[in-house]
């Protein structure tokens, strides 16, 4: 048996998928330093080493990236990634539960490896993404996923990184959701001002309410108090009353995002504010709260008629200069927008005033720190899992091409459907 | 009276034509017909007047420092429902009765957003709710003007025609609804919407042959009655008569190639096969009917039938020889086509120039305005971009736009009149706040 384990590990060690040493590439290592015919030395999936002139070890297989360069693999801060085949057919979507307090739900379990989306949005170099749930008030727990793997258990990277919450609003006017209201997903509407302030009361009492009972919950087991009997939506509400998991709230405009600090400031829990268009007005608060952002699609329309033009676009950059820590993601409440035009949706801010080194990090680095995984991805330094993006020239300019993509080491395959109905029939 | 009115219009006159000449120096001036001039452009009197390395200023001009800038001629966008206050008359399968010139608001601030994004004409469409639906316009974005003086003189008009999931909706009943039979609208299958097609095209020929006949005979010098007007037949009449283009929503491609095959058997043409997103598998039969493509650059899974849809589609009909564009119908979309052309870069691997052509002078083309728009050319309309950097770079945004050599957007003056706009509406709010009696009195009966 020892014997056996000898023969094989110099094989798994050294001429495995996952180990190679690739130089001669420009190394953008989203870590403060950028390496001019840098190297990266993947073993067993991490990196194990950054810089210049790194030797390849003995039978180490060598991919040369000259003229090629090398990035974190991007993170979609925010998406329905893996829950949603084709959005207009009921049957494909596994995004949105009955009711409006279910934290026991887990994306991950509803996310179809199989799907296309999966590989249609890492051929364009994003390697993580965030599965939300969505729906009202507490749709959920939030998945962080690899775009690989042959299981659900393989792709997951952290099953549970979030609760999502949707802020109650204040909804005036039933039927479509008026230009200026926020997307409301359900919420109850009311044709006077007066009524949708109560109906909005009404939500944010039994949102509290939700959160008294499930302290209680939590007292009484701690307790182990006589007659205690488990429940599944309260227990999934341990870890975020003691801290220990954060809730994404989604929070569309400035009331809501009042309201979403208010609230965790009440029930002393750790959220990270998801979409918030108009982070912009709450800047000082959302600061001093050390709160961070998961800012919905950069290429948006102003939400108000008399707002610049240029309002989405320019409010990366207006949350960088309040030294606020955001991330972008492609979903919005508004729109199911393709995950693969992440960096473009970074781009757009780098136009309108965002420096270019803080739009990749909005899409690497800080996305890893906000959800918690900064110590295994979204650099390339030693010690992480080698998720990297192999390009030539940059991937916010659409004319790139990607040209190599690794998750924990192991080569992605870039081809898609997309890809194959393009040869079947370009010649046709 | 009569002489204060012309007055005022001599002096509209005047004040339309009274653009100074503007001069864009050391700029990259990307032409997309003629390939990119590293020098200058004259705009004057509405119309491009020169191109060159060196051109000297006239009397009065407006000098602009390009260095370091790109020029490019204004975004045409070949498929928007901007402006328009309806959409869909979606109660009859046929409803080339109306008009989306009925319905235009000058005022929608979509314009001065798609403007703000290099967007100087937009085809404005009729939606999809019907196999035959409104008749549609080209527009160019003269923000300020009013709806007439917005419309594209000369441009032919055209109808919008709708295939697959959307003019079958009517016809079908929500999963689980209750409906009256009565109530559902024909056709709910791909067969009824041809059918419609069909018969709508069968009714147009007898009445066209009534009139020619009518015709005929007052030109012989005999007495006739000439038929009674058909409003819903009419614009079909057009269609037939090549005097009015025909603009069809379609993905699948079963449903393009029946749509080619009737408009083959009634003599007409389709003009842009709009959306299309199948269109890449029927390259050949395209380019045999010489139909030009409006499509998407990477929209998908939206919906079923955009489940095949690729990336790659106007690539691949491009290189096929198919006219094809790249349109928003979608307001947001709209404001960063410049960057939608980008992609055919990615995927496809067309060139700088084939790109730009899918946003300039592809849609200019199937417009029939090519000779006015579209390109960078001595004697075309000034309608003219100015970026801060290549116009296909993601990391670039327009500055500057002009329609007939008259400046529509700037950047640096947006900028600067938000404060003023800022002060102005917090004025507004406070007196509105106030909502004293006094106020309201002050604002008299009207």
């Amino acid at each position: 048996m020892r014997a056996l384990v000898l023969f094989i590990l110099p094989v798994g060690l050294f001429a495995a998928d996952d180990s190679f040493l690739l130089r001669g590439a420009t190394v953008h290592t989203m870590a403060g330093t950028e390496i001019e015919n840098g190297s990266v030395l993947v073993r067993a999936g991490k990196i194990v080493g950054v810089g210049k002139n790194l030797a390849a070890p003995k039978d180490t297989k060598v991919i040369d990236g000259k003229g090629l360069h090398v990035y974190p693999g991007m993170i979609d801060a925010a998406t329905e990634v893996g829950l949603v085949e084709v959005n207009s057919i009921r049957e494909t979507a596994d995004t949105t539960e009955i009711g409006r307090f279910n934290p026991q739900l887990v994306a991950l379990t509803a996310v179809n490896p199989s799907s296309e989306h999966i590989a249609v949005t890492r051929a364009n170099g994003i390697t993580t993404v965030a599965s939300l749930p969505q729906g009202q008030l507490i749709a959920g727990q939030v998945s962080l996923i690899h775009l690989d793997g042959w299981t659900t258990e393989e792709m997951g990277v952290s099953p549970k990184v979030a609760l999502h919450l949707r802020m109650p609003v204040v909804r005036v006017g039933g039927g479509p959701t008026p230009r200026e209201e926020p997307p409301a997903s359900g919420a109850p509407s009311s044709d006077t001002f007066t009524g949708a302030k109560q109906n909005f009361e009404k939500q944010m009492a039994e949102l509290n309410e939700f959160f008294e009972t499930a302290r209680r919950y939590q007292q009484a087991k701690e307790a182990r108090a006589p007659g205690f009997q488990v429940d599944l939506k309260l227990e999934a509400m341990i870890p975020v009353l003691e801290q220990k998991e954060p809730i994404l709230v989604t929070a569309i405009r400035e009331r809501e995002i009042r309201d979403a600090l208010a609230f965790a400031d009440k029930q002393k829990v750790k959220i990270i504010l998801c979409d918030a268009p108009e982070a912009y007005k709450v800047t000082k608060e959302i600061k001093e709260h050390d709160v961070p952002v998961i800012l919905g699609p950069t290429l948006a329309l102003p939400l108000h008629e008399d707002d610049p033009y240029d309002r989405a676009y320019t409010t990366p950059a207006d949350l960088q200069k309040a030294g606020i820590r955001f991330a972008i993601g492609t979903f919005s409440g508004t729109a199911n927008l393709s995950s693969r035009n992440l960096p473009f949706q970074a781009a757009q801010a780098v136009a309108f005033g965002l420096p270019h080194e803080e739009a990749l990090k909005a899409i690497t680095k800080n996305a890893a720190e906000i959800w918690g995984v900064g110590d295994r991805i979204g650099t390339i330094e030693e010690g992480k899992w080698a998720d990297l993006l192999v390009t030539d020239g940059d991937p916010l300019e659409a004319k790139t091409q990607i040209r190599l993509l690794f998750i924990k080491g192991k080569p992605v395959d870039l081809d898609n459907r997309q890809k194959e109905l393009y040869e079947k029939y370009r010649n046709r | 009276m009569k002489s204060g009115v012309i007055a005022t219009l001599i002096c509209a006159g005047l004040a339309l034509g009274a653009d100074a000449p503007v001069l864009i120096q050391n700029a990259t001036i990307l032409t997309v017909t003629n390939g990119t001039v590293k020098g200058s452009i004259l705009l004057e009197n509405g119309k491009i007047a020169a191109i060159g390395e060196r051109l000297t200023a006239p009397a009065g001009a407006t000098v602009i420092d390009g260095s370091g800038k790109y020029v490019m001629p204004g975004i045409i966008d070949c498929h928007s429902h901007i402006m328009a206050d309806a959409i869909n008359e979606g109660s009859v399968a046929v409803s080339s009765m109306v008009q989306m010139s009925d319905v235009l608001d000058p005022e929608d601030i979509a314009i001065y957003r798609a403007l703000a994004g290099g967007v100087t004409t937009a085809n404005i469409l009729h939606g999809s709710a019907n196999p035959i639906g409104g008749q549609t316009l080209v527009m160019k974005m003269r923000w300020g003007k009013n709806a007439e003086e917005m419309k594209f003189e000369g441009a032919m008009p055209g109808i919008k025609f709708a295939l697959g999931e959307n003019p079958k909706r009517r016809g079908n009943a929500a999963p689980g609804a209750v409906v009256n039979p009565a109530a559902l609208r024909y056709p709910a299958t791909r067969m009824g919407v041809e059918d419609v097609i069909r018969e709508a095209f069968t009714e147009a020929k007898a009445y066209k042959a009534s009139w020619d006949e009518y015709q005929a005979k007052t030109a012989r010098g005999e007495l006739a009655i000439p038929p009674a007007r058909n409003l819903k037949l009419e614009p079909l009449v057009e269609v037939l008569e090549g005097k009015r283009l025909v603009h069809a929503h379609c993905y699948r491609q079963d449903e393009i190639l029946m749509l080619l095959h009737v408009a083959d058997e009634f003599g007409f043409k389709i003009r842009t096969l709009q959306h299309a997103l199948e269109a890449y598998k029927l390259a050949p039969e395209i380019l045999a009917h010489g139909a030009g493509v409006s499509t998407f650059a990477d929209w998908w899974a939206y919906k079923m039938e955009a489940e095949d849809a690729i990336p790659y589609n106007a690539a691949i009909l491009a290189r096929r020889g198919v006219v094809v564009s790249l349109n928003s119908d979608d307001p947001e979309l709209m404001r960063h086509l410049d960057k939608e052309a980008a992609k055919t870069m990615k995927y496809g691997g067309l060139s700088e120039t084939e790109a730009l052509s899918l946003v300039t002078i592809n849609p200019a083309k199937q417009l029939l305005i090519d000779k006015r728009v579209g390109s960078l050319e001595v004697g075309k309309d000034a309608d003219v971009l100015l970026y801060d950097g290549h116009p296909l770079s993601n990391l670039s945004k327009v500055v500057k736009v002009w329609i007939d050599g008259h400046e529509y957007f700037d950047r640096g003056r947006d900028i600067e009149e938000r404060t003023k706009k800022e002060t102005e509406k917090k004025a507004l709010q406070q007196k509105a706040g106030a909502g004293s009696h006094e106020e309201e009195s002050d604002e008299g009966d009207e």
